[in-house]
């Protein structure tokens, strides 16, 4: 990895923490996803910014979630957990690095308004 | 060798016996879970030859429905081996020694497999390689003399083995992986060798494309297979999947192993390949070990699984 490349997501992480202090108030969303027979669920989300993201692993297997650049969760033994915040919109697909066969995708949208929609 | 029939009707066995190259033979069972036999009278005969063996999947550290007791169940395998009637020279292990790479069930499978008096070969399985540093507490301690990830080769009773690692840096939505470092390894380590040599390759995941739906194939297999395809006697040896499935393709063999552990379904049968519980009387016959014998001259090497319980 060039330092250019690392001094730019450097800069992006920084944009983005204060973004999401900003925004923090409006944006504490928490949404769940289920991993079951090997796959998520649900495959893809739809996300504010600012939303909290956990994965619980209710298989027998352990499996991990691996976004290349964004996130990598330890590995998770039946029940364990694993949450991450999305502070800047984009798509963010993952896999499982044990079973890559196993993808998803969150689509994360830009906070617009002050007040986030509460869905739910 | 013939191997005893422990009782098991021979007409309920489905064999297959094929003449590749120089000769490999081939043996499958019709989903029979009992000893399979290599039935083939005229080289009955006590014959020179050597015998290695395969253990995989042990999965030390699993405590789910399926198997709630996995250290057992390897210790009735080590003492499977025992009852052999040709000692193994060597083991080889394919992988997912533990279950979640804690140095203490490296510790349960290491202390156990010893009981077998063998020395042991390994390749990594996915589940070794889930410490903090993805690989480090592995090669730590079975990775001495490997290359890369944990690749190596080695010569035994003139059969050339290959160690190969393809449960490093998978790719989203792909099947295991070796990647170009070491197939271009592979390309050389095979360079000048002759034809004539039989050759074993044994890596975790399987080589050939077994199920992709389930990620059980190789990305990048058929590169491998295709420097060995000169070869007259090519076996590969995988794990992974815990069920036994074989295949010949003009001089490749390529066979998968029980699982020490706990069985998974069939491709396709089930939702997911998660492990499967059956019936606590049943368990034993789906977990074993499998046993390679090379016979000098004949140039044929036959494989035979055996259950922990028949």
């Amino acid at each position: 990895m060039t330092t250019i490349k690392i001094l730019t997501r450097l800069l992006v992480a920084g944009v983005a923490a204060a973004y999401l202090h900003a925004a923090a108030p409006a944006s504490a969303e928490e949404v769940a996803v289920k991993i079951g027979n090997f796959t998520f669920g649900p495959q893809e989300l739809k996300v504010k910014a600012g939303t909290t993201v956990t994965w619980t692993n209710e298989d027998d297997i352990p499996h991990t979630v691996v976004s290349a650049n964004t996130f990598r969760s330890k590995v998770m033994d039946t029940d364990g957990k694993f949450s991450f915040t999305f502070t800047t919109a984009g798509t963010y697909k993952y896999f499982c690095s044990l079973h890559p066969h196993m993808t998803g995708t969150v689509i994360v949208e830009a906070q617009t308004g002050s007040v986030a929609p509460q869905q739910q | 060798m013939t191997e005893r029939d422990d009782g098991m009707n021979r007409r309920k066995i489905l064999e297959c016996m094929t003449w590749a190259g120089t000769g490999v033979l081939w043996t499958i069972t019709g989903g029979v879970p009992a000893s399979l036999g290599i039935i083939d009278e005229a080289v009955a005969a006590p014959v020179k030859g050597f015998t290695f063996l395969q253990i995989s999947d042990s999965h030390m550290g699993f405590d789910k429905p399926a198997n709630p007791n996995v250290k057992r169940t390897l210790e009735e395998a080590i003492a499977r081996v025992k009852t052999l009637p040709l000692k193994p020279s060597f083991m080889i292990h394919t992988g997912d020694i533990s279950h979640l790479s804690k140095p203490s069930e490296f510790d349960d499978a290491d202390q156990i497999i010893s009981h077998a008096g063998l020395n042991v070969r390994y390749v990594p399985g996915e589940h070794d390689l889930l410490d903090e540093d993805q690989g480090k507490l592995y090669l730590d301690r079975y990775g001495r003399g490997t290359k890369g990830a944990g690749w190596y080769s080695f010569d035994d009773n003139g059969v050339h083995f290959i160690g190969l690692v393809n449960v490093v840096n998978l790719k989203a939505g792909g099947l295991g992986n070796l990647g170009n470092e070491q197939l271009e390894w592979l390309e050389d380590d095979l360079k000048g060798r002759s034809t004539s040599q039989p050759i074993v390759v044994f890596a975790h995941i399987p080589l050939w494309t077994v199920y992709p739906e389930w990620g059980w194939g190789t990305e990048d297999g058929a590169c491998a297979l295709g420097y060995l395809k000169r070869f007259g006697s090519v076996t590969v040896l995988n794990g992974h999947i815990h069920q036994v499935m074989q295949k010949v393709e003009g001089n490749l063999t390529f066979h998968t192993a029980r699982s020490t552990a706990f069985p998974q379904p069939a491709p396709g049968a089930a939702p997911s390949p998660g492990p499967i519980k059956v019936p606590d009387d049943k368990l034993r016959s789906m977990l074993g070990i499998a046993c390679v014998t090379f016979r000098q001259n004949e140039q044929r090497l036959a494989i035979i699984d055996t259950p922990i319980q028949n």
